[in-house]
């Protein structure tokens, strides 16, 4: 096949996974404008998605300061994840004793309620951007640990093998051998992280957020909802979902370049 | 699963080592390699002690070639050297030359998803020279390749032996390849597998593929055959399992 015989493809494949999604985005909301003006819904139950656009757009200077304020507590509570989660994950793979001593406690932290534990991080951080980052890494964290343990558990046993047999140091088995094997793995749980740390930055300013000056989109979403604000409240949360997206497709283009250079498949 | 093998491996000679699926042929390389202890008995390299000891390198083919994706053919072949203390950039200079002996010089960027079957096996070859083994341990290195590569493979590993002068010793089920290979046979029967057959074949030195239109070749293969038909190797094959 030639290369000009597979561009036409490629484009209309593109153009087949993007125009679906597109279009329901279109009829759903063009529904739901016509339902809420046709009905009269009151707006402070179900805004419009116009008024919900309006509201982005008369309050843009406090959404993107709260925006900039949640994305700073979610990259810090991610890379704090990516941090200690792979240390620990390698501290597992290294050593059985470790990883069974300490593998419940670390399904802690995915089983915890953050809600109900933000209050302490209070207590113990002080209100503001290092509670929420917290917040963000407790609840981001075991996908990493669990990811990067299993990825490092799947190496080719014949491939251990072959290091043996030519009497590979324990630091080349894990450099050369190890943790190769387990980017793929590892990449995938740096991906799952991404979008929950902005999950765990939102839940965090709910109880930990009243700091001085910087307010995020979980306090915007507070606030709104006292002032019976729902178009602000969904502008909140709109923005708040779109960090997500943005922060998982960073995360997932990074990998995927990184993947290409290591020639792993996924 | 082994029983009774009282095996001695003259140095230089080149060895099949045939048999059923799960009989423990693989195994056997293995305990050979050191990669596992025999429950009993004793496994002796020689020279067993001193200076001479070391020199005597081990090198194992696994089935499937086993190379690491990340790296290029250069690179892979580079790796046991690295593994035992040599400078990266000296051990990319030694790689050359197996990868020549192979003739894979041309490819030396290329990595493994680029590579025919055939190609991923000699750069794995390649990489078990890389060290001047003295004894070099194939397990069905060739098995999943196509019988045309496969020929070709087991022409120029036999053409490697005998210009390094080192112990092979060759794991296969196919006993065309073991006759056209090696030097002695050696028959395993099923489990728990033992030694049914230590046969020297008695053929030319010079071996190419009309050998195999050859009658004595035949009547050597049909000679295996029959050895392993007699330990029945060839029975409904409800206990057999997968090598290893």
């Amino acid at each position: 096949m030639t290369r000009s015989s597979l561009e036409p493809g490629a484009a209309r494949e593109l153009w087949s996974s993007v125009l679906p999604p597109a279009l329901t985005f279109v009829v759903v909301i063009a529904l739901w404008e016509g339902i809420v003006r046709a009905c009269s819904v009151p707006r402070f139950l179900v805004p419009p998605p116009s008024d919900v656009l309006m509201a982005v757009w008369t309050e843009r200077a406090s959404l993107g300061s709260a925006l900039f304020t949640t994305a700073q507590g979610a990259v810090f509570g991610f890379l704090l994840s990516a941090t200690l989660g792979t240390i620990v994950g390698l501290a597992f793979s290294l050593s059985r004793w470790l990883e069974r001593g300490l593998y419940p406690y670390a399904l802690f932290l995915q089983t915890v309620p953050i809600v109900a534990v933000a209050p302490l991080l209070v207590l113990w951080f002080g209100p503001g951007l290092r509670a929420v980052a917290v917040s963000a890494f407790i609840v981001s964290v075991f996908p990493i640990i669990a990811n990067t343990l299993a990825g490092l558990r799947s190496v080719d046993p014949r491939l251990s093998d072959l290091f043996r047999l030519y009497g590979a140091t324990l630091a080349d088995t894990v450099l050369k051998l190890r943790l190769p094997t387990a980017i793929p793995s590892m990449m995938t749980g740096l991906k799952v992280a991404s979008g929950l740390s902005v999950i765990g930055a939102i839940v965090g300013e709910f109880v930990a957020g009243f700091s001085e000056g910087s307010a995020g989109l979980g306090i915007t979403v507070l606030a709104a909802y006292r002032q019976l604000r729902t178009d602000l409240l969904f502008a909140a949360v709109l923005l708040a979902s779109l960090l997500g997206l943005l922060l998982f497709a960073l995360v997932s283009g990074l990998s995927s370049l990184f993947l290409r250079r290591l020639r792993a498949p996924g | 699963m082994l029983q009774d093998i009282d095996l001695v491996i003259e140095e230089g000679s080149f060895v099949a080592l045939l048999g059923p699926s799960g009989c423990g042929k693989s195994t056997l390389l293995r305990f050979i390699a050191g990669l596992e202890k025999p429950a009993s008995g004793s496994i002796e390299l020689s020279p067993s002690s001193g200076e001479a000891r070391a020199r005597t390198k081990l090198a194992f083919v696994f089935q499937d070639a086993q190379l690491l994706p990340w790296r290029s053919v250069l690179d892979n072949v580079a790796l046991p050297l690295e593994l035992s203390g040599s400078s990266r950039a000296e051990a990319r200079e030694r790689a050359r030359g197996p990868l020549a002996e192979v003739e894979l010089s041309d490819v030396y960027e290329r990595f493994p998803d680029q590579l025919s079957g055939g190609m991923r096996m000699r750069v794995s070859i390649a990489r078990a020279l890389v060290t001047e083994p003295s004894v070099l341990l194939l397990d069905e290195p060739f098995a999943a390749l196509d019988e045309l590569t496969r020929q070709r493979l087991d022409e120029r590993l036999r053409k490697l032996w005998q210009s390094r002068k080192m112990t092979v010793i060759f794991v296969t089920h196919a006993l065309a390849e073991a006759a056209f290979l090696a030097e002695r046979a050696l028959v395993m029967s099923r489990r728990p597998g033992r030694i049914v057959l230590d046969h020297r074949l008695d053929l030319p030195e010079e071996r190419a593929f009309d050998l195999r239109a050859n009658a004595e070749f035949a009547a050597q293969t049909a000679l295996l055959y029959r050895a392993l038909q007699q330990h029945g190797a060839f029975d409904d094959g409800s206990n057999a399992r997968s090598d290893g």
